[in-house]
């Protein structure tokens, strides 16, 4: 498998959340603004990179029998680093992205990425596998983010440009998130499926 | 491709093992690294939440009582005033904490903070907001014990935030709750 394709398959063709719609609920959860959903992009990228190199060099050692509890405990490791060193460094953003954090651990994609290619491939081709499954998840996020402040709250990136208005609340709330995913999804798989 | 371990008792226990020392090692090792900033992090916002709910004060002292954390603030030698950390569980979203500060000699508020809240993002979580000075909740300025501190809808003095009266009764419990603990340190 070459390489370009690894980073074709995770921004476009299989991204984590347009195509393969894995990890919905953080998707769902934290995009109530554009920030908060790259960042929770990046923290998953992150996990996804350090586990997808971790599990593919340990591949050969760890028995098929208990793979799943060792990747499992792998992911769970990083997913605590990256809460820690949010806590210590970026309090106010922890303080958003909180709950949501911990959660990674059973975000499908980590695990599924681990599963599916990991496990499978070398060490580079899981790397990049890793960054750009992730990188096609933090798009996805931002976008969903971006639509959703700039619905919701008349702003973009924490940038106001409707003066002192509220935006359309139902976009902040859950059920926009619905919407806005559903609308999206549907409008970047209609692209495309155009350019087949 | 590598050979790939059989899933034999051994080397299930043995990988598993190995594998749990090390992350537990790994997090030790991060978790000694963090441990003082996110401290630091925690203290800065209580300390940063005092100086907006506070007049301008030379030191603080820390007390418990009744459970709820309050920071007596001295201008000089005299007690200037009290900031209380209190909160209500009744809040549209559970928990909503809030640290309140009142003047030592009038009882009078000087600021609120809001420290802990899941309200709606829009509707209860403008509650940081909207009590503020200058802002169509005012609560700055008055005096439980003389003006009527609960929401409209329940006979009081306070305008409620608009589509969210149960965030706003919260807030109103929050505050005479802190302010009862407040009276008990005068004391």
């Amino acid at each position: 498998m070459k390489a370009t394709q690894i980073i074709k398959n995770g921004l476009i063709k299989e991204n984590p959340t347009w195509v393969l719609v894995l990890g919905m609920c953080p998707t769902l959860a934290t995009t109530t603004s554009a920030i908060n959903g790259m960042s929770m992009g990046l923290a998953t990228t992150f996990v996804l990179l350090m586990s997808n190199i971790v599990i593919s060099l340990l591949k050969s050692v760890i028995p098929d029998k208990v793979r799943i509890p060792a990747f499992i405990v792998v992911i769970a490791t990083f997913v605590t680093v990256v809460q820690l060193v949010m806590q210590a460094y970026v309090p106010a953003l922890y303080e958003t992205l909180g709950l949501f954090i911990p959660l990674i651990v059973v975000n499908c994609i980590v695990l599924g990425r681990a599963e599916a290619f990991a496990s499978k491939n070398n060490v580079w081709h899981s790397l990049l596998d890793g960054v750009f499954m992730g990188l096609g998840f933090t798009w996805a996020l931002t976008l969903v983010g971006m639509v959703r402040e700039i619905l919701g709250s008349g702003s973009i990136f924490n940038y106001k440009f409707i003066g002192d208005a509220d935006g359309m609340l139902l976009f902040i709330l859950p059920p926009g998130g619905f919407l806005c995913l559903g609308l999206l999804m549907a409008l970047i798989n209609h692209i495309r499926n155009g350019k087949k | 491709m590598a050979k790939k371990a059989k899933s034999t008792l051994l080397n299930m226990f043995l990988s598993l093992t190995v594998i749990a020392v090390v992350a537990a090692a790994v997090l030790a090792l991060i978790s000694s690294v963090t441990k003082e900033p996110i401290e630091a992090s925690k203290r800065a916002k209580t300390e940063n939440a005092i100086k907006a709910v506070l007049p301008p004060f030379d030191r603080l002292e820390d007390q418990d009582v009744n459970g709820m954390k309050c920071h007596l603030a001295y201008k000089g030698d005299d007690l200037a005033a009290v900031a209380v950390e209190s909160a209500s569980e009744n809040g549209f979203g559970g928990h909503l904490g809030i640290m309140y500060g009142f003047d030592a000699a009038t009882g009078n508020i000087t600021g609120y903070s809001v420290l802990e809240m899941s309200e709606t993002p829009g509707l209860g979580a403008k509650a940081g907001q909207w009590f503020q000075e200058g802002a169509k909740g005012c609560v700055i300025g008055k005096n439980p014990a003389t003006d009527n501190l609960t929401v409209k809808k329940d006979g009081g003095d306070v305008d409620a935030i608009s589509g969210s009266t149960i965030t706003s009764r919260a807030f109103c419990e929050a505050l005479s709750a802190a302010y009862e603990t407040f009276q008990q340190i005068e004391k």
